[in-house]
C-alpha cells in the first residue's frame, strides 16, 4: 500500500527529470562530442580495434597468470617470491613466453589505435562535405577539433580504465592476493601513461587528417612514423652506437658513460621508447635508474623496490616529455586547421 | 524595403588574384537575388566572406547590419546556408542529421525534434525520416539541405548552386520549394547557380558575376532594356515561295532595321519593336505559304552570354 505512491513518485521524478533534460539545450560543445563519440563506438574500425584489445588483454593476463603460477611453484623451495611485494603489477608485465605481456601489446596496439581513432578526424569531413555545413552553424571553429580530439580521449580513457580495472580485478579473483596501495597508485598512474601515449598518436594522426586531403595518406604517414620510431629508429641508433662507442678509442670511463647516455638520450626521442622505459620504472619497481651506473654510484645501495614517488621522479621527464610532443602535435593541428582555407577545392 | 545585406567594395585577394573586385551590392529585405556568373567567377567565395567563413581583404560587409568580420557567430546564427558541395553523416538518419545541427544552433531536444518534423514533411521527406542519409539521393539530400538551412529558422538564406547535379524534376521542385519559402516565411533569399534558366524563373533580380566583378544587376526586364536597347527584336521566318518582292515589301514595314535573306526559303529580320504580327500578315497576304515564324526572346541566357562573349561577337552568336 505504500509503495505505490512511492513509486508514482518516482516515476514522477524520472519523467520530470527527463523532461527538463530535453526541454534544455545541450551546449553545442557537449552536442558534438556526444556526436563524435557515439560515431567512434559504432564504427567498424573501432570496434574491430577494441575487440582485438580485449582478447590480447585476455590473452595476456592469461599468459601472465599461468607465468606467474610457474613462478610460485618454482621459487616455493626458495620461498623468495612471496618475499616480494608488487605481485599485481607483475599481471601486466609478466609473461610465459609464449605470448608478451599485457604491457607489451599496449605498445604495439595502443599507437594503432591512437592512429584509428584520428587519421580521418577532419578530412573526412572535408571529403563528405559536412565541413562547410558545420562551420556555416553558429558554433567557433576549433569547436570541431577539440570536440574530436576530447572525444576520442574519452574511448581511450574509457578503453583504458577498463582494462586496467579488469585486469586488476581478475587478477585479484584469481590469485587471492590483495593489492596494496601502492600497487593501486602504481597502476593508475600507468594507465595514465598510456593514455598520454595513445593520445600521442591521435594527434599524430589528426595532425595528418589536417594537413592531407585523402584519409588513405593520413593513416599510412602516420602508420609509417608509428613503424619508423617501433622498428627503424632504433636499429638506427645501434649502428650509430655501434661506430661512436668503441671501448678501445675511449680515453677515459667519463667519456665513455657520457657516450653511452648520448646513445641513450637519442633513443628517448623516439616516444615509443620513452613509454618503454617509462612503464618498465612504473610497473617494476626494482628498476633504480635509467642510465649507466658506475660502481661508485652504486657502492652503499641497498637492493630494495624503490617508492613510487621516487619511480615517478625517476620517469617525470619522461611523461613531460610525452605531453608536451603531445600538444605539440595537438598545437600544429589545431594552428593548421585553424588556417585552413575553408573549401576543399 | 530596407536593405538586409550591404556589401560595399568588397575586395578579396588571393596572392595576385583577385577573386572578388571592388564588389558593391545591396540586397532588399524579401527578395530572392540570383548570383550568376561561370564557376570561378568569385560567387562562392563572396558567399563565404557573408558569413565570415573568409576573411575579405578590404571592404565591409553588413549582414543584418552585423559585420561578419568582427562577429561571424551571429550572422550564421541569422543565416542558413546551403553549400554547393552539402554532404551529410552518411550513418545517422535524416532526422538524427537534423537534430545535431538543432543542437548546434542551440535548439532544446524537444523543440528540435518537433521542427525536424515539421520541416522533413515540408521538403517531403517524412518517410525518409528513419532513413540512413547514406542511401539518399542526391535530390533527397538538397531537400534534406534546405530542411537543415531552415532549423535555425533564418531570416536570410543563402544557397550555393542549389540545383547542382539534380534531374529537372528535382530542379523544378526544388525552385518551388525555394519560392515559397520566400513567399510564405518572407525569407529573404541569396542563390548561386550557372543554370540561368532555373534562376530566371524565380529570382526578383540577378547580379551577373564574371572575373570577381558584378557587371550588371537588376530584374530580367531591367536586364534586357539596358543591355539590349539599341539592338533590334529579331524575327525569323521560312516562307514559299520567298523572293525579292516579298522581302522588299516586308522592308517598308515601320521598324524593320535591316532584312537578311538567309537561305532560298528563310529570312532573319531585324526590327527596333516586336513586328512579329506584322510580318506574318504581310507574308500571308502576298500570297506565299508561312511555314515558321520564331520572335527571338532574349532571355538570361543571351545575357549572359553577352557578358561571356564580349560585345563583339555578340552579331553571330545571338542570330546563330
Amino acid at each position: 500500500m505504500k509503495r505505490r505512491p512511492f513509486a508514482k513518485q518516482l516515476k514522477t521524478f524520472i519523467l520530470k527529470t527527463r523532461r527538463s533534460k530535453n526541454a534544455a539545450p545541450t551546449s553545442p560543445f557537449y552536442a558534438m562530442v556526444q556526436k563524435e563519440f557515439t560515431d567512434y563506438i559504432r564504427s567498424w574500425r573501432i570496434i574491430i580495434l577494441l575487440s582485438l584489445i580485449l582478447l590480447t588483454t585476455g590473452a595476456s593476463l592469461y599468459a601472465s597468470i599461468s607465468a606467474l603460477h610457474d613462478l610460485a611453484t618454482d621459487e616455493e623451495n626458495n620461498g623468495e617470491l612471496f618475499d616480494q611485494a608488487y605481485l599485481l603489477l607483475k599481471l601486466f608485465t609478466l609473461s610465459d613466453g609464449t605470448l608478451p605481456s599485457f604491457v607489451a601489446f599496449v605498445t604495439f596496439l595502443g599507437p594503432l589505435l591512437g592512429i584509428a581513432l584520428g587519421f580521418d578526424a577532419i578530412n573526412a569531413e572535408q571529403n563528405r562535405g559536412t565541413l562547410t555545413r558545420l562551420l556555416a552553424q553558429p558554433i567557433p571553429r576549433d569547436y570541431v577539433i577539440n570536440a574530436k580530439f576530447v572525444a576520442a580521449l574519452f574511448v581511450n580513457v574509457l578503453l583504458f580504465f577498463t582494462l586496467g580495472l579488469s585486469v586488476m580485478g581478475l587478477g585479484i579473483l584469481i590469485t587471492g592476493i590483495p593489492p596494496t596501495f601502492e600497487e593501486v597508485l602504481r597502476i593508475f598512474a600507468f594507465l595514465f601513461l598510456c593514455i598520454v601515449y595513445i593520445a600521442f598518436w591521435l594527434n599524430v594522426s589528426i595532425l595528418f587528417s589536417v594537413r592531407f586531403k585523402q584519409a588513405t595518406t593520413s593513416a599510412i604517414s602516420a602508420l609509417a612514423i608509428w613503424l619508423f620510431f617501433s622498428l627503424f629508429y632504433q636499429i638506427i641508433v645501434n649502428v650509430i652506437a655501434k661506430n661512436i662507442i668503441k671501448p678501445e678509442s675511449a680515453a677515459s670511463s667519463e667519456e665513455w658513460i657520457g657516450k653511452q647516455e648520448m646513445i641513450l638520450n637519442m633513443m628517448r626521442l623516439s616516444p615509443n621508447y620513452l613509454f618503454t622505459e617509462s612503464t618498465t620504472t612504473l610497473l617494476s619497481p626494482s628498476v633504480r635508474s635509467l642510465g649507466p651506473l658506475t660502481m661508485e654510484q652504486t657502492a652503499g645501495a641497498i637492493v630494495t623496490p624503490l617508492p613510487l614517488n621516487q619511480s615517478l621522479l625517476l620517469i617525470w621527464p619522461h611523461i613531460t616529455g610525452l605531453i608536451a610532443a603531445t600538444s605539440i602535435c595537438f598545437a600544429i593541428a589545431y594552428i593548421w586547421f585553424m588556417r585552413q582555407d575553408i573549401r576543399t577545392n | 524595403m530596407a536593405a538586409i545585406i550591404e556589401i560595399n567594395e568588397l575586395t578579396k585577394m588571393y596572392g595576385e588574384q583577385k577573386a572578388v573586385d571592388q564588389l558593391t551590392l545591396t540586397i532588399e529585405k524579401g527578395e530572392v537575388f540570383g548570383l550568376l556568373g561561370p564557376n570561378g567567377a568569385g560567387k562562392s567565395t563572396t558567399i563565404l566572406m557573408l558569413l565570415g567563413l573568409i576573411e575579405p581583404t578590404s571592404g565591409t560587409i553588413r549582414v543584418n547590419g552585423i559585420d561578419p568580420v568582427r562577429n561571424p557567430l551571429e550572422v550564421k546564427r541569422q543565416v542558413g546556408y546551403l553549400p554547393d558541395n552539402l554532404g551529410f553523416y552518411p550513418q545517422m538518419t535524416g532526422l538524427d542529421n537534423l537534430l545535431y545541427i538543432g543542437s548546434l544552433n542551440g535548439l532544446s531536444q524537444t523543440k528540435a525534434k518537433k521542427l525536424a518534423y515539421e520541416l522533413l514533411e515540408q521538403v517531403g521527406l517524412s518517410e525518409a525520416a528513419h532513413k540512413k542519409t547514406g542511401t539518399y539521393s542526391r535530390g533527397m539530400k538538397q531537400r534534406l539541405g534546405i530542411a537543415e538551412v531552415l532549423m535555425k529558422e533564418p531570416e536570410i538564406i543563402i544557397l550555393d548552386e542549389p540545383t547542382l547535379g539534380l534531374d529537372p524534376e528535382g530542379v523544378r521542385d526544388l525552385l518551388k520549394l525555394i519560392r515559397r519559402l520566400n513567399e510564405e516565411r518572407k525569407m529573404t533569399i541569396l542563390l548561386s547557380s550557372h543554370q540561368l534558366h532555373q534562376v530566371q524563373q524565380i529570382c526578383d533580380r540577378v547580379g551577373i558575376f564574371v572575373k570577381g566583378r558584378l557587371i550588371a544587376k537588376g530584374n530580367l526586364s531591367e536586364l534586357v532594356r539596358q543591355l539590349f536597347a539599341n539592338e533590334p527584336h529579331i524575327v525569323e521566318a521560312k516562307t514559299s515561295p520567298l523572293d525579292d518582292a516579298l522581302l522588299k515589301e516586308i522592308e517598308t514595314i515601320k521598324g524593320v532595321v535591316h532584312i537578311e535573306k538567309v537561305s532560298t526559303e528563310s529570312f532573319i529580320c531585324y526590327c527596333e519593336i516586336d513586328l512579329s504580327a506584322e510580318i506574318a500578315e504581310k507574308i500571308v497576304s502576298s500570297g506565299a505559304k508561312l511555314y515558321m515564324l520564331n520572335r527571338k526572346d532574349f532571355g538570361l541566357d543571351e545575357i549572359y552570354h553577352r557578358y561571356f562573349e564580349g560585345r563583339e561577337t555578340d552579331e553571330t552568336t545571338t542570330v546563330r
